[in-house]
């Protein structure tokens, strides 16, 4: 019986019902997109980077995990390579970001494609001059790029020399001398990729790298990827919170006044419901079950929608931004619109609780 | 008639606060409702009779005296026992009806049984939802009936759990004629036929005589009884 109650008054102001649960769905979206963006940006960077083949990874000393900066000089190559039983091919990659998500990368096609077994090419093939750019099918598709087109990367011009399967390195490859001495990082590289031998080798492979190049961060292609989290993000996880607060105090405020005004305009019904012996308890009960309502009823929008932004995305930038939908995160982010929700209308649920019967009757 | 009244009040008195000043709304009032009768009460705005309803129907405590109401001792119940008391003991009729507008008026029949607890299904009720001749009408909410059927079913509600007393105010204030007459027999007849004792406040002298009898307060206090 209250269960029907509390959706015919949802039903009788569908407009505010319908603004609340989109305000809801909004805050959940947002969770959802920022989660998702977060984890299918560094899947898919975790999926390049394993794409590559290497099975040891080298990264200079200080660097971040996963940020592009930090450099280290090219001729450590020759020094992993001569010097160490079991490699078969090292490359050196100079990495170079564009912007906040897309980064370029200088490659020495020679020794790259003893690593990787070489770019798998859907059109054109690969550098002929040292101002030829390779693309992924991404990026061209994104940007409508063809082979011979000119693009215009860190403020020069570009001729496409070849488009080629995503899922190695970055989505644009320059070559790599090229990118070191456009960027003043003449004869340095950002990351190490080598192959051994077999995989009993990896290990002790490592040990020896590790004991060579103090200070150095070697890590296996197996550990390596795992470290693509948001924790190893700087500032991701930080900014994660702030935007779940954010959506919180969204919700909250919604709810809030939402709930205030359906208090104020259902003054009298609330004294018909005292005198007809409702106690607060359940007065309190029917303005909360309609809040969880609408926060589940918003929940249920906002995970429609962030299919809806994964779609737009891809449509939009398929080269740059991958959502993922995060399953994990659906109860996280219910329960966050819940809370908000709840949250928001304990206020106008007490004083409709409170209210005084003779008050409330004659209230016009 | 040898059985206890079933309202039964003494020296009841009301003092509103109303900023720094005491407004003396009921000055002592004694008063005895045997079960079974029609009682109403009349007088100007003013003289405390809306007052003395909301004392009676639990609506708000009194000052002072002593007031019983089927055997409940009304002064010093806490807001808790004042609730139960709705809930149970006392049905109320208004004069704007206040029927729930998002709810059909079965709902709104309904929902009095559901905050009574009340589960047991009566199958007594149909007759007197026949009696109001809003049978036909259950499906309908408030917006699509008229004052009268809308009194009606605020009637049904007011009943539904049996109360030992329906308090009335104002009842027909908001009917034409014809609905008032309608109104005002349905209440004499559930007075006649079911036994229900009933406490009406009215303006219109020609209402309260429908009851046994005529009850005139004026400036907080019962003139005749």
């Amino acid at each position: 019986m209250i269960n029907r109650l509390v959706i015919e008054n949802l039903k009788h102001r569908p407009i505010r019902t319908l603004l609340s649960i989109i305000a809801i769905s909004l805050q959940v979206t947002m969770v959802l997109s920022l989660v998702g963006l977060s984890r299918g940006v560094l899947n898919d960077q975790a999926r390049r980077a394993r794409g590559v083949g290497a099975d040891i990874l080298i990264r200079p000393p200080g660097s971040a995990i996963i940020a592009s900066g930090g450099q280290m000089l090219s001729r450590i190559i020759p020094v992993v390579i001569e010097k160490q039983p079991h490699v078969t091919a090292a490359t050196g990659v100079l990495i170079y970001g564009t912007d906040l998500f897309s980064y370029i990368t200088g490659v020495d096609l020679a020794t790259f494609n003893r690593v990787s077994g070489g770019y798998r090419f859907l059109k054109g093939g690969p550098f002929q001059s040292p101002n030829d750019v390779m693309v992924d099918e991404l990026y061209a598709a994104q940007h409508k790029v063809h082979v011979g087109d000119t693009v215009s990367l860190i403020n020069r011009s570009w001729r496409v020399s070849g488009i080629y399967e995503p899922g190695m390195l970055a989505r644009q490859v320059v070559p790599l001398d090229t990118l070191q001495d456009l960027t003043a990082n003449s004869g340095k590289i950002s990351v190490t990729y080598v192959k051994v031998d077999t995989p009993a080798n990896i290990a002790p492979t490592i040990a020896a790298l590790s004991e060579r190049l103090k200070d150095y961060k070697v890590y296996s292609m197996e550990d390596y990827v795992t470290l693509f989290s948001p924790q190893n993000v700087p500032m991701l996880v930080q900014f994660t919170y702030i935007v779940i607060s954010l959506g919180v105090l969204v919700g909250f405020l919604v709810v809030f006044l939402s709930m205030y005004t359906a208090v104020l305009e259902r003054t009298r019904e609330i004294g018909v419901l005292k005198a007809l012996g409702a106690s607060p308890g359940l007065i309190l009960n029917i303005l909360l079950r309609e809040t969880a309502l609408l926060a589940i009823a918003g929940s249920i929008a906002g995970i429609a929608l962030a299919y809806g932004t994964r779609a737009l995305i891809a449509a939009l930038m398929p080269g740059a931004l991958i959502q993922a939908i995060v399953y994990d995160w659906w109860p996280i982010a219910t329960a966050l619109a819940l809370v908000g929700a709840l949250l928001g209308a304990v206020y106008p649920g007490l004083k409709a609780a409170r209210q005084d019967a003779i008050e409330a009757l004659s209230y016009e | 008639m040898s059985e206890e009244p079933i309202i039964a009040i003494r020296g009841l008195t009301k003092t509103y606060h109303v900023g720094d000043v005491d407004v003396h709304a009921l000055r002592g009032v004694d008063l005895d409702v045997a079960r079974g009768e029609f009682v109403s009460i009349v007088g100007p705005s003013g003289s405390g009779k809306s007052t003395l309803f909301n004392i009676v129907g639990g609506l708000t405590p009194p000052t002072s005296g002593s007031v019983h109401i089927a055997g409940h001792d009304l002064l010093g119940m806490t807001d808790t026992q004042r609730t139960h008391l709705r809930k149970t003991t006392v049905g109320f009729v208004f004069q704007k009806y206040n029927l729930l507008p998002t709810l059909s008026a079965r709902d709104n029949i309904e929902i009095a049984r559901y905050i009574a607890k009340n589960g047991k299904k009566d199958e007594s009720f149909d007759d007197v939802l026949k009696l109001l001749g809003i049978v036909n009408r259950l499906e309908h909410k408030p917006r699509a009936l008229s004052g009268g059927e809308q009194q009606r079913v605020a009637i049904a509600r007011a009943i539904v759990n049996h109360p030992a007393i329906l308090l009335a105010d104002e009842p027909t204030g908001n009917l034409d004629t014809e609905n008032s007459t309608a109104v005002l027999n349905l209440l004499r007849r559930l007075n006649d036929e079911r036994g229900q004792t009933i406490l009406m406040i009215t303006h219109n002298p020609e209402a309260a005589a429908y009851g046994h009898r005529t009850v005139r307060m004026r400036d907080g206090r019962i003139e005749q009884a």
